[in-house]
C-alpha cells in the first residue's frame, strides 16, 4: 500500500447487519444479539444490585439504587404524581437506549440504536402509548388538546392543523434525533480512522502526522460517551414530557 | 459539471445549516453563563436545562451532517 490513495472511505459499511444465527427465514443478527446482551446486563445489574439489601450499599447496590432513583425522579418531576404509574416504562426505555448507545462504543461491537428501524419502532411505541393514555384519561376531551382553551375562536382553522402536525411529527423527530446522533458519531470515528490509515501508508512523515487523527479519535470517544448518555436521557425525558401533556392536556 | 464534483459541492452546501446551529448553541450557553452568574445557587437546576437545550440543538446539526453523509457516501 504505497500511495494510500487507493483506499476508499466507506464509513457506512459498519452499519450492515450480519446473521449470527439463522434458521430458514428467521434472521438473528448481531443487532439482536447486542440487544439481548444489553437487556441481560440491565437485568443482572438490578438482580445482583438489589440482592444484598445492605443499609450501607456496596458499589453494585449503589449503582442499582442510583439508576432507580434517577429515573424515578425524572418520571415524577416531569409527569407529576401520576408519573409513578409510568416509571417502569420510562426505566425500561431509558436503559434500553442507554445500553444500545454504550455497548455500541465497545470496539467491534454494534450500535443497534444506529438503525432507524429500531429507534422508529421505539418512537412509534411511545406515541401510540401516549395517545392511548390521553384517550383513556380524558375520553373525547382529548381532542381539546389540539385547540388550547384561551385561543381566539377565529384562529381555529390555523391552530388545529399546526397542533396536529406538531403532534404527528413528534415520533419522527424523536427517532431521527437518536438515530442521527449515533450514525454521525460512528461515521466520524470511521472517517478519522481511515485518515490514520491513509497517512500511515503514505510516508515516514505521514506516519508521524497520523498521530493527530488518532488523537482526535481518542477525544471523540470521550465525547461520544457523553452523547450516548445524553441522548438516552433526552429520549427518556421527551417521553416524560409527552406523557405529561397526555395526562394534563397542556 | 460532472456528478462527482456536484456531490462534493452539495455536501458542502448541506452543512451551511451548521451556522444556525452554532448561533443557537452559543445562545444557549451565553444564557446559561448569565443565569448562573446572576444566581449561582440555581446552578444545579439550570445546568441540566442547558444541557437538554444543547442536546436538542445539536440534533439539528446532526440532521444536516446526516444529509451531507448521505450525499457523499451513498
Amino acid at each position: 500500500m504505497a500511495g494510500g490513495g487507493d483506499i476508499k472511505i466507506r464509513p457506512l459499511e459498519q452499519f450492515q447487519l450480519h446473521d449470527v444465527w439463522g434458521l430458514g427465514s428467521v434472521h438473528f443478527t448481531q443487532a439482536n444479539a447486542i440487544m439481548a446482551l444489553g437487556a441481560a446486563l440491565v437485568l443482572a445489574l438490578l438482580y445482583f444490585g438489589s440482592r444484598p439489601q445492605a443499609v450501607v450499599p456496596g458499589r453494585l447496590q449503589a449503582l442499582a439504587e442510583l439508576s432507580y432513583d434517577f429515573t424515578y425522579r425524572m418520571a415524577v418531576d416531569q409527569i407529576g404524581p401520576e408519573g409513578k404509574r409510568f416509571f417502569p416504562f420510562i426505566f425500561t426505555l431509558f436503559f434500553f437506549v442507554l445500553m444500545g448507545n454504550l455497548l455500541g462504543l465497545v470496539p467491534f461491537s454494534f450500535t443497534y440504536t444506529s438503525h432507524i428501524a429500531v429507534t422508529g419502532a421505539l418512537a412509534i411505541m411511545v406515541i401510540v402509548m401516549v395517545t392511548f393514555v390521553a384517550v383513556r384519561e380524558h375520553g373525547w376531551k382529548f381532542l381539546t388538546y389540539f385547540f388550547p382553551a384561551g385561543a381566539p375562536k377565529f384562529l381555529f382553522p390555523l391552530i388545529v392543523p399546526i397542533e396536529v402536525i406538531s403532534y404527528l411529527s413528534r415520533p419522527v423527530s424523536l427517532s431521527i434525533r437518536l438515530f442521527a446522533n449515533m450514525v454521525a458519531g460512528h461515521v466520524m470515528f470511521a472517517v478519522f480512522a481511515s485518515f490514520v490509515v491513509m497517512l500511515g501508508g503514505a510516508s515516514i512523515l505521514g506516519a508521524v502526522a497520523a498521530a493527530f487523527p488518532l488523537a482526535i479519535n481518542v477525544v471523540l470517544m470521550g465525547f461520544e460517551l457523553l452523547v450516548a448518555a445524553l441522548q438516552a436521557y433526552v429520549f427518556a425525558i421527551l417521553t416524560c414530557i409527552y406523557l405529561h401533556d397526555a395526562v394534563h392536556l397542556h | 459539471m460532472d456528478v462527482a464534483a456536484a456531490t462534493k459541492l452539495g455536501a458542502g452546501i448541506a452543512v451551511i445549516a451548521l451556522a444556525g446551529v452554532g448561533i443557537g448553541i452559543g445562545n444557549i450557553f451565553s444564557a446559561l453563563v448569565t443565569s448562573i452568574a446572576r444566581n449561582p445557587a440555581a446552578r444545579d437546576q439550570v445546568f441540566g436545562l442547558g444541557i437538554l437545550g444543547f442536546a436538542l440543538t445539536e440534533a439539528v446539526a446532526l440532521f444536516a451532517l446526516l444529509i451531507a453523509f448521505l450525499i457523499l457516501f451513498t
